[in-house]
């Protein structure tokens, strides 16, 4: 026994070339391990996206096999389709309003929930609740009654003495507020990223700036925010994912309506696809979807530099 | 709170912890934080409180205590479809059970090779693994569809867990990989010195060491199993197969408006397996979503 043989590190080992016997048997056994993974990504993730690139560019209902149409479904897409642009429209909204509210409502409670207090824990796991049941088809039936004409929401405004409401689900603006409102309910798991991250920032940094005079405010806006940047960041895009692809709340709140006022994309995809067997032009849709998604992202990353501060100097 | 008892003496700031005394501002927090509370719960315990009521004060009773409490919606909603939801309950669970049984296994067998062993290519497969993790699901829905369609699939529980078992769930080989970084090597290496190969080197050593990572990737994987809803939708068309998710959107659109009692008392039982698991491994889910950002 060598202490070659007690070397964890690769460098180390790759210099002994009598060990290249053991190195290849190593890479087998890696490729067994990896052997089911490999397999999942070339049947379910490679050969799926291929096959649905190959669609985008077809007609295709399931029954016939595919027809060439080249790039006829996304030329429609962009000149024919009004509903496709609304569901664009309202996706985008949906996004931009609801993703910067969730994360604020995130950050503020959970700023809240650092200040060492009693019982924070259950604070915590109580605002947590709704992201955890929130994504379920039970909240989503709750959701329409509670906004509807005779939900609990109209029955609170009118102990107020406001009466005479429609439900909120039948008017395009309300309806589309109630899923935005249905996303921010559901900060909880944001809010859990930013509690673990107030945790690492060191307590001297706050006692320091105390000493030198500094208030709760400028405390939060020069220490605190700067700090969670890396998290907001994170939470940004991972939210931003996750909206883009909203769909089991617009289905069974609102199925999109009223007059599409809530046509979210992936609803409009499933409607295409799987209610009108159109699979050619939901692929079309779905890899577009995709190019915004990179795009954002990308332009997260890019503008991160600005604005993301690590602790260890690198942007 | 027993732990800050013990160090008292010498801990400055633990000591300050556990007597904050009354000042305005905390009450002030704690007041708002309350009022969140009553908030963030309401439309729940809302849901909660309906299913015990009779139909006909659900809408005109606005509160949270039934005046007249009932478990007719329970019985009325088990036999409202043509299946009992027993049935579905019982859908749900063995699908929810492959899962979990289908990431943890092949997802564990990658992060391992991932995190301990050198092979060829290692870096591209793992920015591959960690690009599939990004990946809109809606670019694969379709020939997903038409290949599961092929096979004759449709209509069982093999479209959402015969995948499992390939290590789709990308995110969960991450988190294990994640995980398994932080077990020191120097445990690899005398049990290489004593002669184990890497097989027995993943089942006795590093899989029992990962058992929180393990336990983190099945209690998301069953939450996860157990609300979705598009898969499902999708997949599953005959009554007789579906999850509860699809059986209680179907519930919704048979009876229209007329019997919401029924629906709710069907919703809360639907909620329930998910709140128990929450109850139970709290501490786990939470630094489990803090620490990686899952069910983001």
């Amino acid at each position: 026994m060598t202490l070659e043989d007690l070397a964890p590190s690769p460098l180390y080992q790759r210099k002994q070339g009598r060990r290249s016997y053991r190195a290849l048997k190593e890479n087998l056994a890696a490729h067994v391990f990896l052997l089911p993974w490999f397999a999942g990504l070339l049947i379910f993730t490679v050969g799926p996206m291929i096959a649905s690139l190959y669609y985008s560019f077809t007609r295709y209902d399931l029954l016939s096999p595919p027809q060439w149409i080249g790039l006829g479904n996304y030329v429609r897409m962009f000149t024919q389709d009004d509903r496709y642009l609304t569901a664009l429209r309202v996706t985008f909204i949906y996004v931009f309003v609801s993703v910067p509210l969730k994360l604020t409502f995130a950050l503020f409670l959970a700023v809240l929930l650092s200040k060492g207090l009693r019982a924070v824990g259950l604070y915590r796991a109580i605002y947590y609740v709704p992201s955890l049941l929130g994504g379920s088809v039970a909240i989503a039936i709750l959701w329409k009654r509670i906004f509807g004409i005779d939900g609990i929401v109209n029955q609170a405004l009118g102990l107020f003495g406001v009466t005479g409401l429609q439900s909120w689900i039948s008017v395009p603006n309300t309806a589309m507020s109630t899923l935005v409102l249905l996303a921010i309910w559901q900060f909880g798991s944001p809010m859990l990223i930013f509690v673990a991250g107030l945790k690492q920032i060191p307590r001297e940094l706050y006692d320091s700036a105390q000493v030198d005079g500094a208030g709760p405010v400028s405390r939060f806006l020069q220490i605190t925010l700067p700090l969670l940047t890396p998290l907001i960041f994170f939470n940004l895009v991972l939210q931003m994912i996750g909206s883009f692809q909203v769909f089991t709340s617009a289905l069974i709140v609102t199925n999109g309506g009223p007059a599409d006022a809530t046509l979210f994309y992936t609803l409009y995809l499933y409607q295409q696809g799987f209610g009108n067997y159109q699979m050619g032009y939901a692929s079309a849709m779905a890899w577009v979807l995709m190019v915004i998604i990179m795009v954002f992202t990308a332009m997260t990353f890019l503008t991160s530099r600005f604005w993301v501060f690590y602790q260890d100097g690198r942007s | 709170m027993s732990n800050q008892s013990l160090r008292v003496v010498g801990a400055p700031r633990n000591q300050a912890m556990s007597f904050l005394p009354f000042t305005w501002p905390r009450f002030f927090t704690h007041l708002f934080l309350i009022v969140g509370t009553v908030i963030m719960l309401y439309p729940a315990l809302w849901m909660l409180s309906a299913s015990f009521k009779p139909s006909d004060q659900i809408f005109s009773d606005p509160g949270l205590w039934p005046r007249t409490f009932t478990l007719d919606n329970y019985i009325n909603g088990w036999n409202a479809l043509d299946t009992s939801f027993g049935v579905f309950f019982l859908n749900s669970f063995i699908v929810c059970i492959l899962v979990v049984i289908g990431n943890v296994f092949s997802c564990s067998l990658a992060a391992f090779a991932f995190a301990r062993m050198r092979f060829t290519l290692r870096g591209f497969w793992f920015a591959v693994m960690l690009a599939t993790i990004m990946l809109p699901g809606s670019i694969l829905i379709v020939p997903q569809y038409v290949l599961f369609k092929s096979l004759g699939w449709l209509d069982t529980f093999l479209p959402l867990t015969a995948p499992k078992f390939l290590a789709t769930d990308a995110f969960f080989i991450f988190l294990l990989v994640q995980f398994i970084r932080t077990i020191p090597t120097e445990l690899d290496d005398s049990a290489k010195i004593d002669g184990c190969g890497p097989f027995q080197l993943y089942w006795r050593i590093l899989m029992p060491l990962s058992l929180p990572a393990l336990a983190t990737t099945a209690i998301f994987s069953f939450i996860t199993t157990w609300g979705d809803f598009f898969g499902p939708l999708i997949y599953l068309n005959d009554q007789s197969v579906y999850t509860v998710a699809v059986a209680l959107r179907s519930f919704v659109d048979s009876t229209g408006t007329s019997d919401y009692g029924a629906v709710f008392a069907m919703g809360v039982l639907s909620l329930i397996p998910v709140f128990v698991i929450f109850l139970i491994f709290q501490r786990h889910l939470i630094e489990g979503i803090a620490t990686s950002g899952l069910k983001g």
